[in-house]
């Protein structure tokens, strides 16, 4: 009778049904320590902004810890990768928040999947601060969500004026984005601003996140003239559309954004970039204190010079940690507050002031690719 | 007989009613965010199957589109719920009657303009496309699926290609499975009747179906309507859960994921689409942790299903109450 | 109308692409009635092998500069290995399907596909990845109209593996044998054709000039990823039904047809809509003209 039972096919999905829940669960939350999330794009079309990230996030948790952590407790970090996907972004980040019970967010870089995910820490009251996402939306999102970087209208301020009234060029062409946010904006704050500055949008294409043939938008901007093209994307498309420019022997000079930034844009451009200027929130030459101490730590740790990604991602986390340990408490709205209240907190990108909008103001460099390395070219203050 | 069965499922929904909102006011507060959420994407997988398997099982017709009728109809009631019912709701304020009313009415409206939206969708699809066989027909679905995810793409007002966020979170366990419950009734109901002996008769044989005498357009154009329908809802209630839709999330893979449902259940049986659907939510949150070997597996698992048992798990049959007498009991 | 020119050269070369992976999907549809959703993805299998056998020589560093002798060696070590895997395909997974039901095959090639696409990107790893430099880039002008070496190239390959397909077709006993069998299974069949012999040729035809169109795509985009094969595929398929399916002159035409549409759509309406026209097109077809360009009403039996 028995074997007939353990036959019977009910019991074998019920018991293959039980063993499935058993896998699922998840361990009891430790209470000793303090649970940091951060979601990146580890993998996917913009790898090298999660990875670098990350990397930086992870030198600030070494220090942390080493000195024995917040508030008597370690830090431990969650990661999570959305794939560079903004779907992902949102279903990462309620995983950190319900699953792993975080106590506070860092990421992303994108504005677009920073857009994606924040709504959900807002909802939640988890204060989330975003190293690098420039956006002016991300921080409208509500008051858990800050920012360490400067924001799109004042990127497209600088980058206009450098073009118009450093370089001399009037004639402007824009090639942008639109499966992204962050494009978009730094497109728009571009335009209005070089439009006001006396200079002329001759054309505007644009391109979807993931092409890999641009052609066809060269061929039509080229029938417009332009000295300047500006590009206010992300690396994997700004090597490959630089590439493709030069391929139809255009005579124009290229400017991007902070999306530039990344040791793949001279791998995938080459020849096509030497010369081409973009703007970043530092530069591996600073001279300063921290830049020096924090480039040569990083050299050590990872093998490489790193982009901005790493040292703004470590200057959030250590304003995160730092309001953490002043607020006492691991209480969403006291930690919030503790960020709100930060002023002139030294950081590797430069001093950071917490500003109503929960932004912070910042000074923007201008690099140009010489010889496969990025030099300064000028420094522009807020 | 026929009131017998009709009394018969009428006692056994309410039953299942009370069930559901028993379990919804135990079970899910017990069992925490991240078990509910699981329950909740099993329901509206299952919502999916059998929505499918109405047009794919039943009638025979390669709909390889699916994805795109749960993508309008989770765009339109979050559109509706966003601009419209959350305003309105705020407005009225929460107090009484309103603040427990509310929002299941608002959901209810929400899913309701989904469904009809992506039945909508479904009528003008189906019409043109329907008068193509096989591979002509899972080529043209395809593209129509992919018609409606691009035309969203670049729909602004509903996010474009940043996508839709703050959709209100009002898709409960509750609503889930009531929604997967009405469709399992009306669909097996469907298949019971007249209309549902023609859909098979047109899967079998459709020349020979339009010979008899069969409207075979009409039926064709009817099942896709109602499988689309709910695939709209399905999209609400995901829309309402996740509180943000992205069309990446509705790709051509979304579509194919529903078809393994249907085909690894096998075509034709409800309750093998309910099984499959809810084995398969299962699996990859118990294998999260190989989230690349996922994919393989699942491929493979397809290829492997067609080369051998290619109909499916319960090859076409039903649930059938005397399977739960145990076999040591019938002698 | 120098920019007109110029777009037309870009379509072209996008288009030649196009053509080649749809000659393989053309040719398995005349003969077997079957869709080969996994077409796609044998193009990207293509590209891949010729990335690591550009790497293994080195290919665009001081040690192995550019040169046309690597181009052909990767072209044709890449168009091998994939005919192989056309062959395997065909053998272990098609061919048990032959008698089956029509939605069990289009299921097992969807699931192939799906398979090839997730073990790429479990071997060779998600991110995309730069194809090496075979040769380098120069470009040439006329007029005011600029060409880039990489697309005579594209299109010249193509042109030259084109017009070889061809001869195979017409001129040799094979191509005969192909042809006799795409009109009829059983009668080619009785008048003593290997139907088996000649079916897994055409799989391996195919999937060499997907493996080209790969390498092609690799010179000219340089940057290859595991899920690039599904828009390609899908827009080749395309082409195919357009210039009417089974019928091999009209999958170039029909390739050609839809990068010149796609590239003039991106460069006068907006990038936007690039995938959109792929589709817009493949219901006109499909409603208005099912047989394609240059196909034939066939007339099914009942």
């Amino acid at each position: 009778m028995i074997r007939q039972m353990v036959k019977s096919n009910w019991l074998r999905g019920l018991a293959l049904l039980s063993i499935a829940l058993l896998a699922m669960s998840s361990c009891a939350p430790n209470e000793n320590v303090i649970r940091i999330g951060v979601f990146n794009s580890l993998t996917g079309g913009t790898a090298t902004f999660g990875i670098s990230s990350t990397n930086g996030i992870k030198m600030a948790v070494d220090e942390w810890n080493a000195r024995g952590g917040i508030l008597g407790k370690q830090i431990q970090l969650i990661v999570e990768d959305d794939q560079s996907k903004p779907e992902e972004a949102a279903m990462v980040v309620t995983k950190l928040i319900n699953q792993n019970r975080v106590v506070g967010i860092l990421g992303e870089v994108a504005s677009s999947r920073t857009l994606a995910g924040a709504p959900i820490a807002q909802k939640a009251g988890i204060p989330l601060i975003t190293p690098a996402s420039t956006n002016p939306k991300v921080t409208r999102v509500g008051d858990f969500i800050f920012r360490v970087c400067f924001t799109d209208s004042f990127q497209g301020a600088v980058c206009a004026r450098f073009a118009v009234q450093r370089l001399g060029l009037k004639r402007l062409a824009i090639l942008k984005d639109v499966k992204n946010e962050y494009s978009m904006g730094l497109a728009n704050y571009f335009r209005k601003n070089a439009e006001l500055l006396g200079g002329q949008i001759v054309t505007e294409e644009s391109y979807s996140e993931g092409d890999t043939d641009f052609r066809a938008q060269i061929t039509t901007m080229k029938g417009a003239n332009p000295e300047v093209i500006f590009i206010p994307g992300y690396y994997t498309e700004a090597g490959l559309i630089a590439k493709q420019v030069a391929e139809q022997n255009m005579n124009v000079r290229l400017i991007g954004g902070d999306g530039w930034d990344s040791p793949r844009t001279v791998e995938i451009g080459g020849a096509a970039v030497e010369g081409a200027f973009f703007c970043n929130h530092y530069s591996a030459e600073d001279t300063s204190q921290m830049v020096r101490t924090f480039v040569a730590a990083h050299v050590k740790k990872y093998g490489y010079v790193p982009d901005a990604m790493a040292p703004l991602s470590y200057d959030a986390a250590e304003l995160l940690f730092t309001a953490i340990q002043k607020a006492g408490s691991t209480e969403g709205t006291k930690i919030r507050d503790a960020i709100s209240q930060t002023r002139d907190f030294p950081g590797v990108c430069g001093n950071i002031t917490i500003d109503a909008e929960r932004n912070a103001r910042k000074a923007a460099v201008m690099l140009q690719i010489n010889q496969g390395k990025l030099k300064i070219y000028d420094v522009i203050q807020p | 007989m026929k009131s017998r069965s009709v009394t018969r499922t009428l006692l056994f929904s309410l039953l299942y009613l009370v069930i559901l909102a028993v379990l919804g006011r135990t079970l899910i507060p017990f069992i925490g965010p991240y078990y509910t959420q699981v329950l909740i994407f099993i329901g509206i997988n299952i919502t999916l199957a059998v929505s499918l398997n109405l047009i794919l099982g039943f009638a025979g017709q390669f709909s390889i589109g699916h994805a795109g009728f749960m993508a309008l109809g989770g765009y339109t009631s979050a559109a509706i719920s966003f601009y419209f019912l959350g305003p309105l709701l705020a407005q009225l304020g929460t107090d009484g009657v309103l603040g427990t009313v509310g929002e299941p009415a608002a959901l209810a409206v929400a899913l309701l303009s989904g469904g009809i939206a992506a039945a909508i969708a479904g009528l003008l699809v189906g019409i043109p496309t329907l008068r193509l066989r096989g591979d002509y027909l899972a080529i043209a679905t395809l593209g129509m699926g992919e018609i409606i995810r691009v035309v969203i793409l670049n729909t602004d007002f509903v996010g474009g290609a940043r996508g839709f966020t703050d959709i209100p979170r009002w898709t409960t366990f509750t609503w889930v499975f009531l929604v997967a419950g009405l469709c399992v009734l009306v669909v097996r109901n469907l298949i019971a009747s007249t209309m549902g002996r023609a859909l098979i008769a047109v899967r079998e044989d459709e020349d020979a179906a339009a010979a008899m005498g069969i409207n075979t357009t009409r039926y064709k154009v009817f099942a896709f309507v109602l499988g689309a329908f709910f695939a709209g809802v399905a999209g609400g209630l995901q829309a309402h859960y996740l509180q943000y839709l992205h069309t990446n999330s509705f790709t051509f893979l979304r579509s194919i994921e529903i078809v393994v449902f249907v085909i690894l259940g096998g075509g034709g049986s409800i309750t093998g689409s309910v099984i499959a659907a809810s084995v398969l939510t299962i699996l990859p949150e118990a294998l999260r942790g190989a989230e690349s070997w996922r994919m393989v597996i699942y491929s493979a698992l397809l290829v492997i299903m067609m080369l051998t048992r290619p109909q499916g798990l319960m090859g076409g049959r039903e649930f059938q109450w005397s399977w739960l007498i145990p076999r040591w009991r019938k002698q | 109308m120098a920019q007109f020119v110029q777009q037309l050269v870009n379509g072209l070369s996008l288009g030649a692409i196009y053509a080649l992976i749809a000659l393989g999907y053309t040719m398995v549809y005349g003969i077997l009635r079957l869709i080969n959703f996994a077409h796609g993805d044998v193009y990207m299998v293509g590209a891949f092998v010729g990335y690591y056998l550009g790497r293994m020589l080195n290919a665009g560093s001081a040690s192995a500069p550019p040169s046309a002798w690597n181009f052909f060696l990767v072209l044709g070590g890449s168009m091998a290995a994939c005919a192989l895997l056309g062959f395997i395909l065909e053998r272990t997974a098609y061919r048990p399907l032959r008698r089956a039901p029509r939605l069990n095959a289009l299921i097992t090639a969807i699931g192939i596909s799906l398979l090839l696409e997730n073990l790429g990107q479990l071997i060779f790893g998600a991110d995309p990845k730069d194809f090496p430099t075979l040769i380098e880039r120069t470009s040439y002008s006329v007029g005011i109209v600029v060409f880039s070496n990489i697309q005579l190239i594209v299109i010249a390959t193509s042109v030259i593996l084109m017009l070889g397909l061809q001869y195979i077709v017409h001129r040799t006993k094979m191509g005969t044998a192909m042809r006799a069998v795409s009109f009829s299974h059983d009668a080619s069949g009785l008048m003593g054709v290997n139907i088996n012999r000649v079916i897994s040729f055409t799989f391996v035809l195919g999937s060499a000039l997907a493996a080209a169109a790969g390498i092609l795509v690799g010179l000219y985009n340089p940057k290859i990823d595991p899920l690039m094969g599904i828009m390609p595929g899908l827009k080749a398929f395309v082409a195919a039904v357009l210039g009417g399916i089974g019928n091999i002159p009209g999958a170039i035409v029909g390739g050609l047809i839809m990068g010149v549409a796609e590239t003039l759509t991106v460069g006068y309406l907006s990038s936007t809509y690039r995938d959109a026209i792929t589709f817009v097109i493949l219901v006109g077809v499909l409603l208005f003209r099912p047989t394609g360009l240059f196909g034939t009403t066939a007339r099914a039996k009942v």
